[in-house]
């Protein structure tokens, strides 16, 4: 219990999946503008995020590491993360299209977000047990909703600021971004696995 | 037109007017997460470029066979074929650096610079410029990657070559400080926030659209 306890804050403060390790980094620069947005985006991340190191891993301990097929790692798990996009897809169009529209096409790029492929590999690297595992999928979605939430906070401020002109979009948006990383860096050492 | 003229410009449109990394901002992972030093953001930038090639030419080579319904799966598999491959052959003979990359080897199958050339460009256009394009880009992004990690070493090391002691230069004298926050991910940010601007300066300064 105090192993997972301890998943759940370093992923989601100390070594934040955005903040820190720098997954999922165009998702956090393309959808933070509007807040609305963002929200969503957290909400699908958290959603696929979670089942995809679910089911990566249980694919990996019981079908490629006993068939000695561990090469076939990044195949199976672009795949399984590629169909499981396609499931949010079709659920969200159906329950609620505005959303659908907001997200645009960030939703199908979700498939391309690192911060996924990246659990899916680490909750193996890491050699975590499967409880383990998908608590740290869970910590680590809500680690970059958080990031993207605060974040698209932000830039709607900014967006009354004077910025210097050649600073505007997203130069000023990276720097922002690396004050906020600059002030999740006082968690550091505050929790270790 | 000439048939070079062609090729010409998908050079430079994929080094300069549309850098994947300083103009259409994709692929930004790596750019932040690897390039604390020089030598790991020119290999990570010389893997993806492999990468990216290889499924470039194949892509565009299979066009016609690839039914558009499910063309961007069967991307998908074509660049995790590559990455593997790639992945294996820097284990094998380049484990340092395989060391350092660490896990952003196998996430070069989603660099979303690798997949949007593919839908974009490969998949539409014929094999030889799919193959000038690859290399084009590859070389924009590898461009970046080493700009930035060379700012970011010099900074916040005070070395070149690093991270082994054998190859690493210093490049100030025992008095120099180095500023530690252009190690850690915050100055990775502020350090690309920056560069940004002044590609932006430049851009305006010779009127590059």
């Amino acid at each position: 219990m105090e192993r997972l306890l301890t998943i759940i804050f370093v992923y989601i403060l100390v070594e934040n999946f955005v903040l820190h390790r720098f997954f999922g980094i165009c998702p956090f620069l393309g959808v933070s503008r509007k807040m609305e947005t963002a929200i969503g985006m957290s909400m699908a991340v958290v959603f696929v995020m979670t089942m995809a190191t679910l089911v990566t891993w249980l694919l990996y301990s019981f079908v490629l590491v006993p068939y000695n097929l561990e090469y076939l790692q990044i195949v199976t798990f672009i795949l399984v993360i590629a169909s499981l996009v396609q499931l949010v897809e079709t659920t969200l169009r159906k329950i609620s299209p505005t959303l659908y529209q907001g997200l645009g096409i960030f939703l199908p790029l979700i498939t391309t977000n690192c911060a996924i492929m990246a659990v899916a590999l680490l909750a193996v690297r890491e050699e975590f047990t499967f409880v383990e595992a998908v608590v740290f999928g869970l910590a680590a979605s809500i680690g970059f909703s958080l990031a993207l939430v605060i974040m698209a906070g932000i830039r709607e401020r900014l967006e009354l600021a004077e910025i210097p002109d050649v600073l505007q979009g997203p130069a000023v948006t990276l720097i922002t971004a690396g004050i906020l990383s600059l002030a999740f860096l006082g968690f550091g050492g505050m929790f270790t696995l | 037109m000439k048939a070079g003229n062609v090729y010409l410009q998908d050079l430079s449109r994929g080094i300069i007017n549309e850098n994947p990394v300083f103009r259409l901002l994709l692929g930004m992972c790596p750019v932040l997460g690897v390039t604390a030093f020089f030598i790991n953001g020119l290999g990570m930038g010389i893997a993806a470029t492999a990468v990216l090639i290889a499924s470039n030419v194949v892509i565009s080579a299979l066009k016609n066979y690839i039914p558009s319904q499910v063309r961007i799966p069967c991307f998908i598999v074509v660049i995790a074929t590559f990455v593997t491959i790639i992945e294996m052959v820097l284990q094998a003979f380049q484990p340092d650096l395989y060391e350092a990359l660490g896990v952003f080897v196998p996430l070069i199958v989603v660099n979303c610079v690798i997949l949007g050339r593919a839908e974009a460009f490969a998949s539409k256009k014929p094999l030889l410029r799919s193959l000038v394009d690859g290399i084009a880009v590859g070389i924009g992004f590898t461009l970046a990657l080493g700009i930035l990690a060379l700012v970011r070493e010099v900074f916040g090391q005070g070395t070149i070559l690093g991270p082994d002691p054998d190859s690493a230069i210093q490049l100030f004298g025992a008095g120099f400080e180095p500023m530690g926050l252009f190690g850690q991910p915050a100055g990775a940010f502020i350090a690309l926030g920056l560069l940004l601007g002044v590609v932006n300066i430049i851009f305006k300064k010779f009127n590059i659209k």
